[in-house]
């Protein structure tokens, strides 16, 4: 008996050393350690065996299992280490012959406007500090465009914003419609159907009957801003605009504030920010300055909260509006503003 | 507006430069938009006198000039025709930065030798000091100034760009720029003083005023000068008018326009021998009435302008332009000198009816104060008494039915905290409010004042016009910045906001690129969009004053602009090309604003993926499309079933739209051949528009559904059906069967394999129940059922 677990053994170690491959390995553990192996049957036949027999049989048998079980084990992990090796091998095998500095497969890329980003970067400024995004018609009424902001008819401040009108003519021989020459039509609106507290934005497309050139279109994006409550002051307008500034234009830009007129405010304030440029010192893009122009702003004029409904003496309010398509333009360099609304990918795709 | 700076000077006391002072009108509201300095290249160039004038040996037209400088005595060639010995003139020593008189650049003077004798520096005409472009001679400057002057001193000045804007018409003068730089700077300010003698019976012996409608003339006044001699008028005088960009023209008229730049105040001279019946009548227009204005033009006058008439006829129209027919000419001895007040809303109309906007205009319009009036005309008056007039007549005529009373305004630091948010005290205040000419009135130890605006200040009338004037002076720079300290107000937002934006994020996700075009547009291209070419059937919204016919209407669809987009990117037709806007269209609706929908639309063709070096892929087709328009549908929650479409821009086999409401929601189709053609778009074009707004209703809520712990069942079914027999029928069938818990479409087929008439239709069905494991036969059962119920409806039949 203990002969034959003797032989079992050496068999067992001559065999295992020339397998190299996983599934060899397996015929060879059905072999000697499956259920139907001879050393199982063996191990489970001591039973039979006389008890000086099953001491010295049984402590050889278990003995030649656990070395037989280890070995596997060992002889596994080595085969799998060796076949992760080869495949590895033959890939850098394979790669080595490639190139892979060859350009992958290409995906369809799409792309933003560069103004529509601009705007859901401001956005979304104005959003966490709590301002609702107010969307309004571009065409309007004269009333919301011009009469509500104190813009009445012959104001001359309305031949600053030469007007598209519709060519519509009510009974009393007047054009009531026209092409929003701001986005302020839609503060005026705003005071007029909603109920303080009211904090807005305002993005949308204007209108301004120009002749057209690199920096002035007929059409051209604007956004405004408008707050509404008891206790807001001019001090909230200039923390509001500096915020803003700060985190789109980074910690480093000055902001500066002047007064400045608009009928539908008073206070009038016109925000600008130091020239990216220059750094302040003056060159040709600000004009030697040192400061570019951002918008303009003010404590909204009691007139216009009144005919809104709202009772100025209740509330204050201040409001904001600036252009947005020559934050890009500045941004990036752009010269000509009709490069925004053509077609042209070469403009396109580098944004 | 352009300012001399030196200009400025004569009337207030300037320690600063102009570059300080710029700065401090920029950040008082009175924007400097640049500032040209004159002179600022004239080192080194100073006045000399001609002490000996030679001929030059070797050519006829030269000459050799010797000027004593003070120091030292320098020749130089001259070829200027009007050199005399005594003459004072502009000497530039070799180094000098001038203009060269023909080529009109800037260059460094050399030494250099003319015709074989040296120039040691030369003797400048003023285009080449850059002053004008004169250059027939050299500047010849007034006997009295001292050899050896520097240049700059004498004839040096900062040129601003000043924009005023259009509250504060009294800064469109001299004088008002003056007031604010006082104010600014706390230095002195000196107003001319207008003093003349008067001779002979009262101005009211020779003429008589009536003013007929007194709202929109609310004062007229005028003085009478006589013995007037028009001539040229003196350098200082044409100096000023130039420095602002006017052309000097006679003593007269230049001493209007002089005053007018001075005080602010448009004034008006007429001949008084052509004022018909010595009398003049402030009135309305007549209908048909005609006048003759000072430029030659006729022009046709209506009854809502206002004209200075004489008894007979109108000479001029008010606060625009004078009339030809009294017009001061060589022969005019007498002047009435007109200085009157009008409406600024009237004017604002006339001027631009007329379309005359004359710097007298762009005053009136924007309100100066009815008190500028006595001023400027008692200034005028004297000035032409000088320079011009022999006798001013006993008086002035002043006819001033609008008379109104200036009132007080009432403010207290708490006002002015609660605008401008800090905290100025009664003497910060008051002290402001006094530099810039109100009457303050505040009682010891009272936190509130009365503040009455000085006289030119037309455009402070509520008390938040008083607080800019104080936060402006004192500056806004002092104001704190807070953040809104107040709780961020109840929000409703727009549910179209959120839907455009994630719109927009899958469209490029899908590899589109975004394209913003113009909102207006024109019949020519919206007709391309019909394969026929036929106009749209209603019109789109019109814009009654186009800047272009290109940009005549609103545009009724995205299609067009993006179409042009393709045909103008024909470079990209290889690789593949997918373009997408995403805005509003404007959908007219009589008599009311237009309907403005945002759109989406988004255009193909090309390949699917650009080439590559490993090959290149398929060409883009009908599937593509509508398999974007379904991801994106299914990603924003909406199950849309599509159905046949008749859209005349699109392929008529190749169309199919979404329908909700009655309206059509979503379109997706191949573009008709001819509307390719039409935009000359060389390759097969896919298309598809969805209404963003009409879509919002049908986005379904997301809920939660268990992942099924129990295995599904898989089978496929390949069925036999009519050819007429559509995918979503069968699918319709099916899903009616809840333990299907979905259906995927694996092979269509028609062809030998099938019956004529025929094509099958494969299917994957997978069933699926949350609470157990189905069973073969479940299954199978279920299978019958939808099979049975197929034939019975579709008269679908299982493929052998």
């Amino acid at each position: 008996m203990l002969q034959r677990l003797d032989e079992l053994k050496q068999n067992a170690f001559r065999e295992l050393e020339v397998i190299n491959d996983l599934s060899n390995l397996e015929s060879w553990r059905v072999r000697y350690l499956g259920r139907k192996s001879e050393l199982t049957n063996i191990l489970r036949g001591l039973a039979e065996l006389s008890l000086e027999e099953r001491k010295s049989a049984g402590a050889l048998a278990n003995h030649i299992k656990n070395e037989l079980d280890s070995l596997l084990n060992q002889k596994t992990e080595s085969l799998k280490a060796e076949f992760q090796k080869q495949v590895l091998r033959s890939d850098e095998s394979l790669a080595a012959r490639g190139d892979i500095t060859l350009p992958g497969r290409p995906i369809p890329m799409g792309r933003l406007h560069p103004i529509t980003e601009t705007l859901h970067e401001i956005c979304d400024i104005f959003v966490s500090l709590g301002f609702q995004i107010m969307e309004s018609n571009d065409a309007e009424l004269d009333y919301y465009n011009f009469e509500a902001l104190n813009i009445p008819e012959e104001h001359p401040a309305r031949d600053d914003m030469s007007t598209f009108w519709l060519d519509y003519e009510d009974e009393r021989g007047k054009r009531p419609m026209l092409l929003r020459t701001h986005t302020t039509s839609v503060s005026a609106r705003c005071v007029a159907t909603m109920k303080p507290p009211i904090r807005v934005i305002e993005p949308g497309r204007v209108y301004r009957y120009e002749a057209t050139d690199a920096t002035h279109l007929t059409m051209f994006h604007q956004l405004d801003g408008l707050a509404v409550d008891k206790g807001i002051t001019m001090a909230d307008l200039k923390g509001t605009f500096y915020e803003f500034a700060r985190r789109f234009y980074g910690d480093g830009r000055r902001v500066r504030f002047r007064p400045d007129y608009f009928p539908f405010v008073e206070p009038g304030v016109e925000v600008a920010v130091e020239c990216a440029l220059c750094k302040g010192s003056g060159c040709r893009l600000c004009g030697n300055s040192g400061w570019i122009e951002i918008g303009g702003a003010g404590m909204t004029h009691p007139k216009v909260l009144e005919r809104g409904g709202i009772d100025p003496n209740e509330y204050t309010s201040f409001a904001f509006g600036f252009g947005i398509d020559r934050i890009p333009m500045l941004r990036y360099g752009i010269n000509d503003m009709r490069l925004f609304f053509g077609s042209d990918l070469r403009f396109l795709r580098q944004f | 507006m352009k300012v001399s700076f030196n200009w400025l000077k004569q009337y207030v006391d300037v320690k600063l430069s102009a570059a300080e002072i710029a700065g401090r009108l920029t950040m008082a509201g009175i924007e400097v938009k640049s500032s040209q300095v004159i002179g600022a290249d004239w080192a080194g160039i100073i006045v000399g006198q001609i002490t000996a004038v030679n001929p030059h040996p070797n050519a006829d037209r030269l000459t050799l000039v010797t000027l004593e400088l003070g120091d030292r005595q320098e020749t130089v060639v001259c070829g200027a025709p009007n050199v005399a010995v005594g003459a004072k003139v502009v000497y530039a020593p070799v180094g000098s930065k001038l203009i060269d008189g023909h080529t009109g650049e800037s260059a460094i003077l050399k030494p250099a030798k003319i015709r074989g004798v040296a120039s040691n520096g030369m003797a400048c005409s003023e285009k080449e000091l850059g002053i004008s472009e004169s250059h027939e001679g050299i500047l010849l400057l007034p006997s009295d100034i001292a050899i050896g002057t520097s240049l700059t001193e004498l004839l040096g000045d900062v040129i601003f760009s000043i924009e005023v804007t259009p509250n504060r018409p009294d800064c469109l003068s001299m004088i008002g720029l003056a007031r604010e730089i006082a104010a600014l700077t706390g230095e002195s300010l000196y107003l001319p003083e207008a003093k003349y003698a008067e001779s002979g019976t009262s101005i009211k012996d020779h003429v008589t005023v009536e003013i007929d409608d007194p709202d929109l003339c609310p004062r007229y006044c005028a003085s009478l000068i006589t013995g007037i001699k028009i001539a040229e008028s003196p350098e200082w005088l044409k100096e000023r008018l130039v420095s602002y960009g006017m052309r000097p023209i006679n003593n007269i008229v230049d001493i209007t326009n002089f005053v007018m730049l001075e005080y602010g105040q448009p004034l008006h001279s007429f001949d008084y021998e052509k004022i018909e019946g010595k009398g003049i009548i402030v009135r309305r227009a007549k209908s048909g009435e005609k006048i003759t204005s000072l430029d030659g033009i006729e022009r046709a006058l209506s009854r809502d302008m206002l004209v200075i008439a004489d008894k007979e006829r109108a000479v001029a129209v008010a606060g625009i332009m004078g009339g030809a027919n009294s017009e001061v000419s060589e022969n005019t001895s007498s002047i009435l000198l007109e200085s009157a007040s009008f409406k600024p809303a009237s004017i604002h109309h006339t001027g631009h009816a007329l379309g005359m906007p004359s710097e007298a205009c762009v005053r009136f319009e924007r309100g100066i104060s009815v008190e500028l009036t006595i001023p400027a005309l008692k200034r005028a008056t004297q000035l032409i008494a000088e320079l011009g007039g022999e006798h001013v007549a006993k008086g002035i005529i002043d006819v001033y039915p609008g008379k109104l009373e200036r009132k007080s305004i009432k403010l207290s630091t708490a006002d002015v905290k609660r605008v401008v948010g800090l905290e100025y005290s009664i003497e910060q205040i008051t002290s402001s409010l006094t530099a810039v000419g109100f009457e303050c009135q505040a009682d010891k130890g009272s936190s509130s004042v009365s503040a009455k605006a000085p006289y030119w200040r037309t455009d402070i009338n509520i008390p938040v016009d008083v607080i800019e004037e104080v936060a402006r002076i004192i500056g806004y720079e002092q104001i704190p910045t807070t953040l809104l300290a107040q709780p961020i107000p109840k929000q409703n937002p727009f549910l179209i906001t959120a839907l455009k934006r994630r719109v927009r994020n899958i469209m490029v996700g899908y590899g589109f690129q975004e394209l913003v075009s113009f909102s207006l547009t024109n019949l020519e291209i919206l007709t391309k969009l019909s394969p026929g070419s036929r106009k749209p059937e209603s019109l789109p919204v019109h814009i009654a004053n186009p800047a272009s016919s290109e940009q005549e209407y609103l545009r009724p669809t995205l299609r067009a602009d993006l179409l042009s987009a393709l045909s103008s990117n024909k470079a990209y037709i290889e690789e593949g090309l997918r373009l997408f806007e995403l805005g509003k269209v404007y959908l007219a609706k009589e008599g009311n604003l237009p309907d403005e929908p945002e759109m989406l639309c988004g255009v193909l063709y090309g390949r699917r993926l650009e080439g590559w070096w490993q090959g290149g892929s398929e060409s883009m087709d009908f599937f593509d499309a509508k398999g974007m328009v379904e991801g994106l549908l299914e990603q924003i929650g909406i199950t849309a079933k599509f159905e046949k479409s008749d859209d005349e821009s699109l392929h008529p086999a190749n169309q199919s739209v979404v329908i909700a409401g009655g309206k059509r929601i979503v379109l997706v189709g191949e573009l008709h051949p001819s509307v390719s053609e039409h935009f000359e778009i060389p390759s097969r074009v896919y298309l598809f528009e969805i209404d963003l707004p009409s879509l919002l209703p049908l986005i379904k809520q997301k809920t939660y559904h268990t992942i099924p712990k129990f295995p599904a069942t898989i089978r496929d079914i390949a069925l036999v059906v009519d050819i007429g027999v559509n995918y979503q029928q069968v699918l319709d069938i099916i899903r009616t069967f809840s333990l299907v818990t979905d259906v995927a479409l694996f092979d269509v087929y028609a062809g030998e394999q099938v019956p004529a008439g025929k094509k099958s239709l494969a299917y994957r069905l997978i069933f699926q129940t949350p609470d157990r494991t189905l069973t073969d036969q479940q299954v199978n059962g279920v299978q019958q059922a939808i099979l049975k119920k197929l034939k019975s409806e579709l008269g679908a039949s299982l493929r052998g």
